[in-house]
């Protein structure tokens, strides 16, 4: 159930924004579940100054490595949450340091 | 050749799984053919002769999750399983994912629980749940003297040449993990000299043959480590990783994956992702035990079985 609350707090933004996750006007920050190895949605756009966050909610480990912010997470277990601000514009490529083959991408550029 | 009847041994591992839940592959090397034999206890295992040494990985001290709760319980059996060989191996080596979050509390206490193996030495490669947070470095104050601060090595044993690899570092987004140009020069500068007669056992904790690319199951740059071996009349490669036994072989090269002790994992593509496998209570044991195995009498190498093992092998009969 908390996973379905969380899915419709992350979609209805999503639906109004077209796209955008507009963090400055929500509650909390923009949110990125891990679930089967996968990021979802994997493929987001914020403007400057959002908090981006992961949670993880595999039975195993995962962490977030953002090479052109040089961000490495610490290992998430389950449940754990990892939160990044991205203040500077730019496409910002991640992955999980331990499952390469699970990749995301963070799009910040001011609203037009 | 003399093969055991697969289904007679199919269902003698059933029986003898009971609550186990945890394996170590004995391996023999005999006129510099390096064997795999069948759960540590397995009765065959007592007509091992000449130099033994046992394999164990991924045994993720710290994972206390639905698929296996008591990961160390696990691990402590297959210890005692180790320590009631007739014949002690000479070494453990353990193919990495000692730990789960690569937390110091975590190596200490696999040092305590592997340190009650009743062997003078175990030899190490890393997996990729070691070098969480500050990377290797955990791992290496502990392991890493072998290989000068390096997390690859080698060293000969009873005419064997043993090589120790790392694959499980600088990942890139998408792409398969590699053991990168310096270890791979370390490695063809290591080989030069030797004879092509020379046994080679190579260690690495992630799969040097494609498995499944797609969960990353794979190391992008081994047709490079593998061209220095491919002269050698006998290499045998052991990996973990994937947490399920899988084998194949490509010339004189035998590539092997060994059974976690912690939990097993699905078969390639078998599930939406790789991750941990709960299986129905009370059947763990049988999961990650069943094994079948088959050696064939005059071959260089193990015969290929190039195929997921999707259900269990403990206890794969070998006779040769």
């Amino acid at each position: 159930m908390k996973r379905l609350i969380a899915s419709l707090a992350l979609a209805l933004p999503l639906a109004l924004g077209f796209g955008w996750i507009d963090a400055a006007q929500a509650a909390g920050p923009a949110t990125i579940e891990i679930d089967q190895f996968k990021f979802g949605p994997n493929d987001i756009t914020v403007e400057p100054g959002t908090i981006v966050e992961w949670v993880n909610h595999d039975q195993t480990i995962h962490n977030i490595i953002v090479p052109a912010a040089r961000v490495s997470s610490p290992g998430m277990d389950t449940g754990d949450h990892y939160t990044y601000k991205f203040d500077a514009p730019g496409d910002y490529p991640y992955l999980c340091g331990l499952h390469p083959h699970m990749t995301g991408v963070v799009h910040v550029k001011p609203r037009a | 050749m003399e093969l055991l009847d697969s289904k007679l041994s199919r269902r003698r591992a059933l029986t003898c799984l009971g609550a186990w839940s945890g394996a170590a592959v004995l391996w023999s090397v005999v006129g510099g053919v390096p064997r795999a034999y069948g759960k540590a206890t397995d009765k065959d295992s007592a007509r091992v002769s000449g130099f033994t040494f046992a394999q164990i990985s991924d045994t993720h001290l710290g994972f206390h999750k639905e698929a296996n709760p008591d990961v160390g319980g696990t691990l402590r059996r297959c210890i005692a399983d180790l320590n009631a060989l007739p014949h002690a191996p000479a070494f453990i080596a353990h193919t990495g994912d000692i730990t789960h979050l690569s937390k110091p509390a975590e190596f200490d206490l696999a040092e305590q629980m592997l340190g009650e193996i009743r062997v003078d030495r175990i030899h190490y490669v890393p997996g990729e749940h070691d070098a969480l947070d500050n990377g290797l470095s955990g791992y290496l104050q502990r392991h890493g003297s072998q290989g000068n601060g390096k997390a690859w090595y080698s060293f000969d044993d009873h005419g064997v040449h043993f090589v120790g690899l790392s694959n499980v570092v600088d990942f890139e987004a998408g792409k398969m993990p590699t053991l990168g140009d310096e270890q791979l020069s370390w490695l063809e500068q290591d080989l030069a000299g030797r004879s092509a007669s020379t046994p080679i056992v190579v260690l690495a904790h992630i799969p040097l043959w494609t498995v499944y690319e797609k969960w990353g199951w794979g190391t992008a740059d081994s047709p490079r480590a593998l061209a220095s071996l491919r002269r050698f009349g006998s290499v045998t490669v052991l990996n973990g990783h994937i947490h399920q036994v899988m084998q194949k072989v490509e010339g004189h090269v035998a590539f092997h994956t060994a059974m976690s002790t912690a939990y097993p994992q699905p078969a390639p593509g078998a599930a939406e992702s790789p991750g941990p496998l709960t299986v129905p209570a009370g059947e763990l044991g049988r999961y990650l035990g069943t094994r079948e195995l088959h050696v064939v009498r005059g071959k260089s190498l193990l015969a290929t079985v190039d195929r997921p093992i999707a259900g269990a092998a403990d206890v794969a009969g070998v006779r040769s």
